[in-house]
């Protein structure tokens, strides 16, 4: 079920794996392979609502993380009383995730193709397509659209490389105030987002499935994938594998069948991250058969979300791995609301801690408090990533705790990082 | 306390807004406490009929707008 997503990787059928790097990278191959974007079929305001229908039918959910109903989505922007825009987000600050980077790298024509389709079906004629600055997939990019003649405005936004500029409402800020950081809600960008205008917004994978769609239709999309997560999805599968890599698979696969796809472990794996760093610990082994969806599974309410997977060795220390991106999701803070200002940098210290065995119960208690106290109270839900990432870990990792706490020298601290974290050099200070 | 008021009507904070000025703690401690770094913690359910008034007066108090009284539920809390 799971196909490595290579450049040159080219396979037969739409309706087998992989279905989004079927095409290549040029404008030709692409064509020749999806052919051109069905919108005759999708013409005037019924083949609008045709479009839409066709989406919530396939029951394709957003692929950026949160996996909210895109039919659904486009049904309220397209219920506005202006004129929509579009957002593609390819920002992908997750350190834990390249997919994104890879899909618009092998496929970003399909991307393209979604968002115009996307844009038909909500009524908007102009399309941001939205991507980390200082790559040189930028660059790459506008010289691809540079070929299309498409029947939108395409702009292409280069985002500071902040982990919260990719976040909907902070590429709206960017887009409108030349500011990257995350706005109040209400209101919502589907209600009021660029310009005042309702604002789709999108992730790349997910308008690469909406072009999808809208070619060979909900039924074939559905052939792959669960009742409430149809379709194909690409994951970020990193760590002690032997193959670490993006892959696609269909949701419902189990966790130990993603990592055998990847090679398999290459040494005992202790537990595995899933979800990126607004994701959750699973324990290995204990972990092997959980099947992941978009939708919340096993005791933690583990879920995809933006797909990364990351394989943690035995041998490492959870805690002090999950201290250290505590830290950098602290760092990474637009420093807006107070509880995430200040209460993150104070989780990953007392994290800190009781990862480096100056824990007393006195400060676990206080972390406990203090993860309670910072949930769900900042603008955007970056505080809520940090704090359930840190819960995740001391559920997790409960033993080592005990053990940390005993004062028993920990020999996973002292072994090299596995969760990767940008080069400070790649992280913008500016938020213009 | 009494019932919740009939337009479901919640006390709710800009966090952006917020500089921790604790006013609406002040006058509100029925529906805000403070976080240790002086940050309000606001209750979201419904006000209570007898305490809409309450409200406004603290909304009215904040001295960089960031408290409002309306029907929308932006967050939990």
């Amino acid at each position: 079920m799971t196909i490595m997503l290579e450049r040159g990787t080219r396979q037969g059928a739409p309706g087998t794996l992989p279905r989004l790097l079927a095409g290549g990278r040029r404008l030709g191959e692409h064509r020749a392979t999806y052919g051109q974007i069905p919108l005759r079929r999708f013409a005037g305001e019924d083949g609008r609502r045709t479009l839409i229908r066709a989406i919530t039918d396939a029951g394709l959910r957003g692929r950026g993380g949160a996996g909210f109903p895109t039919g659904r989505k486009m049904t309220s922007v397209a219920a506005g009383a202006k004129r929509p825009v579009v957002i593609a987000n390819g920002c992908e600050s997750e350190p834990a995730s390249r997919k994104d980077k890879m899909l618009m790298a092998c496929a970003p024509h399909l991307v393209m193709d979604g968002a115009v389709l996307a844009a038909h079906a909500v009524g908007a004629d102009r399309v941001y397509l939205c991507v980390e600055r200082g790559t040189s997939i930028a660059d790459r990019l506008e010289r691809e659209l540079a070929q299309r003649d498409d029947p939108v405005k395409w702009k292409l936004v280069r985002v500071p490389r902040r982990y919260v500029s990719s976040e909907e409402s902070a590429l709206v800020h960017l887009i409108n105030d030349g500011d990257g950081r995350p706005m109040a809600a209400p209101p919502r960008p589907y209600e009021k987002g660029v310009a005042g205008r309702p604002t789709l917004v999108d992730n790349v994978e997910t308008l690469a499935h909406v072009a999808l769609i809208a070619a060979y239709g909900p039924g074939w999309f559905r052939e792959v994938g669960t009742r409430s997560d149809p379709g194909s999805t690409l994951v970020t599968v990193g760590g002690a594998v032997a193959r670490p890599n993006v892959y696609e698979i269909a949701p419902g696969m189990r966790l130990g069948e993603v990592l055998d796809a990847a090679g398999g472990a290459v040494e005992p794996i202790g537990a595995v991250l899933v979800g990126g760093y607004f994701g959750t610990w699973v324990p290995m082994p204990d972990g092997w058969g959980l099947p992941l969806t978009h939708d919340r599974t096993g005791p933690q309410g583990t879920s995809l979300g933006g797909g990364g997977i990351i394989a943690l060795p035995a041998e490492s220390c959870g805690l002090a791995e999950t201290a250290r991106v505590v830290r950098y999701l602290a760092e990474e803070s637009a420093q807006q609301c107070g509880p995430c200002m200040f209460g993150l940098p104070a989780i990953a210290t007392d994290l800190a801690a009781v990862a480096y065995g100056r824990c007393d119960p006195a400060t676990r208690q206080r972390l406990s408090r203090r993860i309670a106290q910072v949930t769900g109270r900042g603008a955007c839900r970056h505080p809520d990533a940090a704090t359930k990432l840190a819960t995740s870990a001391l559920t997790t990792f409960a033993d080592d705790l005990m053990t940390h706490m005993d004062g028993w020298t920990c020999t996973g601290v002292s072994r090299d990082p596995i969760l990767p974290l940008p080069d400070r050099r790649h992280r913008d200070r500016s938020w213009k | 306390m009494s019932a919740p008021n009939p337009e479901g009507l919640r006390l709710q904070v800009d966090m952006i807004k917020c500089v921790g000025h604790a006013s609406c703690f002040e006058l509100l401690p029925e529906r805000v406490s403070l976080d240790e770094w002086g940050y309000p913690i606001i209750e979201t359910d419904p006000l209570p009929s007898g305490l809409v008034s309450h409200a406004r007066r603290a909304v009215a108090a904040c001295p960089t707008l960031a408290l409002r009284v309306d029907g929308k539920v932006a967050r939990k809390r």
